[in-house]
């Protein structure tokens, strides 16, 4: 017995151009007390289906076919009557808790709403009620927690509330729009357990959406694998993992760094070290964001740095690249303490590609003077013809058409732009190239892709990489040598294959522990 | 696809924003005209009688003048010829110059003001004088804007307390009795003090848009990657951060533009704006008082008239281009 099944359901989005279809003619079935994972990268039409169901998409979207809960064709419900279902029948969590949640109500006040709204409760009641709701998320205190507002939590605890708030009305639906991908490693595991035991315990339905497939299984007993607004395949989880019948399913399963994986990590031997960090820190007021480290990178050798959101290990490599101002310790570059050398011959030397694609490129600039400004600061080529084909060659050499000279970032998808990103910093040639989380924002099949060509070119070039992600697999993949950072703090540091076999240091265990496999 | 061409896409498919372009466009290219002396070069002649009203209101008008005149009697000279009548026609003659002989009109297109010049060609001079002013005091205004506010985002630290207090200091003085003030210690009337006036107190709103800009993009992550690559501070406000700004400089710009031809107005209605020998529509309306209680209206009207219609256009033009530019807004 199904609680809902979603038949032909289409979405299009009329814009000025043309209309974008961003669901196209999907069925699925939610049955009764399970969990159904729905699975896919940017754009494939996962998050417009959820909306789709509350009535939740914007004027602009067209929307056809059956959303059928109950008997009854939510498509067709009429506002008061979805709102009477919202929340109470059907209720959503979404990725990011702080943005859900009201920074001027304290959260009992939020909890007690919905209860008030759907439940009729008085306040005393209400508040009681919340209180329960708490407890039964397993936020620690949650007396005192009651009258807190949102800023007052951390990220994970935030997320117990607005799942407190979805699960205060019994319903029969619980849709959890990606709620742990803003959220560290650590705590998306307790998270997952959470829904999980919510889900027994009350009998619910599930509809789990994320782009994540190693949170799939621990959490769905059914997957749906959408792209581009289709459905390429569904089943039991088992079936879908064990044996993928559709060619993109395999791709993506493929596609993803895996902790079991052998690290590609090289013998050390004797090496020059291009970088060296001693006792680098940096404060901001009385927070300090980096204590003091200290390592060395060899020449051609890659040095991973993982640590979870607020450890500090943006503030390192911003410190690396002397983007920053160090507060106390050096970097030698070549054993020649930082300090004296010249920015310019520095910034040749050290590159960086950040995290966000969309945000580190300058969005009036084409791509042609994005990569030939750095050899016009830098006086590199004899003049704007020799420039234009050396930025061509780099945008080949990083997989993209000439044709890319001309475009614009916003013409790019976000792995393309961080082609470009790439191609701007080998313009200078670099030894040193930080990677600030330069594959987190993409999906695992353009992730996979861009590792590939990272590793390419530190053979080809032969660079050294500090490549830092909050991603243990993806490290792995990578890096010769591992640090882990933790408050600030270096607390380990050894060759790859040893620090995942064998880790030394408490925190990088939980770490490894908590990773979905 | 640069985002400029993006955006004025966007503007093509905006017909208000064409419509009110097109009429900003012929505003601008009749006071071109004017400047060059095409049209209304000679606003300033006496072409009518005083007061003469507008041709399609002649008639009643006429007669009307006519019957006052035929009560007025010659003056008695009891016989005796004037010994210098012929010498006085002679004089007549001569300042009126070579025209002399020809008679003032006795009505003109749209009515004339008190010295018989045509309120047509004041209104078109006046279009010149506002919008030169307008859109003069504007660059002034929106230029310094930027640059403090460049200045003070970009650097922070104490150059940004600088300018925040000279921020402050112009702010805390109502808006008014600072032009006025500034108006009265130059002392000196002209088109190029009023520009000065109205650029040197105007800048402030820009400065705090602009500031808050450089703040929040001082920090993104292209600004970081420029820096990475050795851009220069100059590089990376001017050459980086400013074209990412430019549209809302390009905003604020056509806003003050349709501020200060206001603002112009009320200067030289109030006395402290365009010297006598200038026209713009200010001074036509400061003439309008005098003349409305004798039931002379045309002036007023044609003043009132071009002023709405400039200034509408060009806050239409202005929302339009701001959709453009920023099609999140919408």
């Amino acid at each position: 017995m199904s609680l809902l099944s979603v038949r032909n359901l289409r979405v299009d989005f009329e814009t000025r151009e043309e209309p974008v279809h961003a669901v196209r003619a999907i069925s699925f079935e939610i049955p009764e007390h399970s969990t159904v994972a729905l699975v896919g990268e940017s754009g494939s039409g996962k998050s417009v289906t959820a909306l789709s169901i509350l009535g939740l998409l914007p004027a602009t979207a067209d929307v056809r076919g059956e959303v059928l809960y109950e008997g009854r064709n939510l498509i067709k419900a009429t506002r008061p009557e979805l709102r009477a279902l919202r929340g109470a029948g059907i209720s959503m969590i979404f990725q990011e808790p702080m943005s859900s949640l009201n920074p001027v109500f304290s959260v009992g006040f939020q909890i007690g709403e919905v209860l008030r709204a759907h439940r009729g409760l008085s306040r005393r009641e209400a508040r009681a009620a919340s209180l329960q709701l708490l407890e039964e998320v397993n936020l620690s205190n949650p007396r005192t927690k009651l009258d807190a507002y949102p800023h007052q939590l951390s990220g994970g605890e935030q997320q117990r509330v607005m799942i407190a708030m979805a699960i205060a009305c019994e319903p029969k639906l619980l849709i959890a729009d990606e709620p742990t991908s803003a959220l560290d490693v650590t705590v998306q595991k307790q998270i997952l357990e959470l829904i999980a035991a919510l889900q027994r315990r009350h009998r619910m339905s599930v509809l789990f959406i994320t782009h994540d497939l190693s949170l799939v299984h621990i959490i769905a007993a059914h997957v749906i694998v959408m792209r581009e607004g289709e459905i390429r395949e569904q089943g039991d989880v088992s079936q879908v993992f064990g044996a993928p019948r559709d060619d993109y399913t395999r791709m993506l399963l493929a596609a993803r760094p895996r902790l079991d994986a052998p690290s590609p990590a090289r013998a050390g031997g004797e090496e020059t070290v291009v970088f060296e960090a001693r006792g680098l820190a940096k404060d901001f007021g009385k927070f300090k964001a980096v204590k003091g480290a200290s390592f060395r990178v060899a020449r051609g050798r890659t040095l991973g740095l993982v640590g979870e959101s607020g450890s500090g290990k943006t503030t390192l490599g911003l410190l690396v690249a002397r983007l920053h101002q160090a507060s106390g310790g050096s970097g030698l570059l070549h054993g020649l303490d930082a300090v004296a050398v010249p920015p310019k011959v520095f910034k040749r030397a050290v590159q960086i590609v950040f995290q966000n694609p969309y945000a580190s490129l300058n969005p009036r600039y084409s791509a042609g003077e994005i990569l030939m400004e750095p050899m016009r600061i830098h006086g590199i080529g004899a003049g704007e013809a020799e420039r234009r084909g050396l930025a061509a060659e780099l945008l080949a050499r990083v997989g993209l058409p000439s044709s890319a000279l001309f475009k614009y970032p916003h013409e790019f998808s976000g792995g393309q732009r961080q082609r470009i990103a790439i191609a701007r910093s080998l313009t200078l040639k670099p030894q040193l190239l930080i990677c600030d989380e330069a594959v987190s924002a993409l999906d695992v099949s353009i992730q996979a892709q861009l590792l590939n060509l990272l590793r390419d070119l530190q053979d080809e070039y032969a660079m050294s990489y500090l490549f830092i992600s909050h991603d243990l697999a993806v490290v792995k993949s990578m890096a010769d040598e591992v640090m882990v950072m933790k408050d600030g703090e270096i607390v380990e540091m050894a060759g790859a294959e040893q620090l995942y076999s064998d880790p030394k240091h408490p925190y990088t265990r939980t770490l490894l522990a908590s990773v979905p496999q | 696809m640069s985002l400029w061409r993006l955006a004025w896409r966007r503007f093509l498919r905006d017909r208000v924003g064409l419509v009110s372009l097109v009429i900003v466009i012929a505003f601008v290219a009749l006071a071109c005209a004017s400047a060059a002396g095409w049209v209304a070069r000679d606003w300033g002649e006496e072409a009518g009688v005083s007061y003469a009203p507008p041709r399609f209101l002649g008639l009643q008008v006429e007669e009307a003048a006519a019957q006052g005149a035929a009560t007025l009697r010659p003056q008695e000279t009891y016989g005796i010829a004037d010994p210098l009548a012929e010498e006085l026609a002679e004089i007549q003659k001569d300042l009126l110059g070579l025209s002399g002989t020809a008679s003032r009109a006795g009505t003109l297109v749209f009515g004339g003001d008190k010295w018989g010049r045509d309120v047509v060609k004041k209104a078109i001079k006046g279009t010149e004088t506002s919008l030169v002013v307008g859109l003069a005091a504007a660059a002034l205004a929106a230029f310094l804007g930027t640059l403090f506010g460049a200045a003070a985002g970009y650097y922070g630290r104490w150059v940004d307390d600088f300018f925040n207090w000279l921020y402050s200091v112009f702010t805390s003085i109502p808006y008014l009795l600072l032009v006025l003030a500034v108006a009265a210690v130059l002392n000196q009337k002209g088109t190029a003090t009023v520009i000065l006036i109205l650029g040197l107190t105007g800048w402030t709103g820009i400065f705090r848009l602009i500031r808050a800009e450089y703040l929040k993009h001082k920090v993104r992550e292209y600004v970081l990657a420029a820096d990475a690559i050795g851009a220069s501070d100059a590089r990376r406000m001017f050459a980086h951060i400013l074209p990412n700004v430019s549209h809302v400089v390009l905003v604020q710009l056509s806003l003050h533009v349709v501020l200060f031809i206001k603002s112009e107005v009320i200067l030289s209605f109030l006395g402290f704006g365009v010297g006598v020998d200038t026209v713009s529509w200010g001074s036509m309306l400061a003439e309008a008082p005098s003349e409305l209680i004798l039931g002379m209206w045309w002036q007023i009207a044609a003043a009132t008239l071009a002023m709405a219609l400039a200034v509408t256009a060009f806050s239409l033009f202005t929302d339009s281009v701001r959709d453009a530019l920023d099609p999140r807004l919408q």
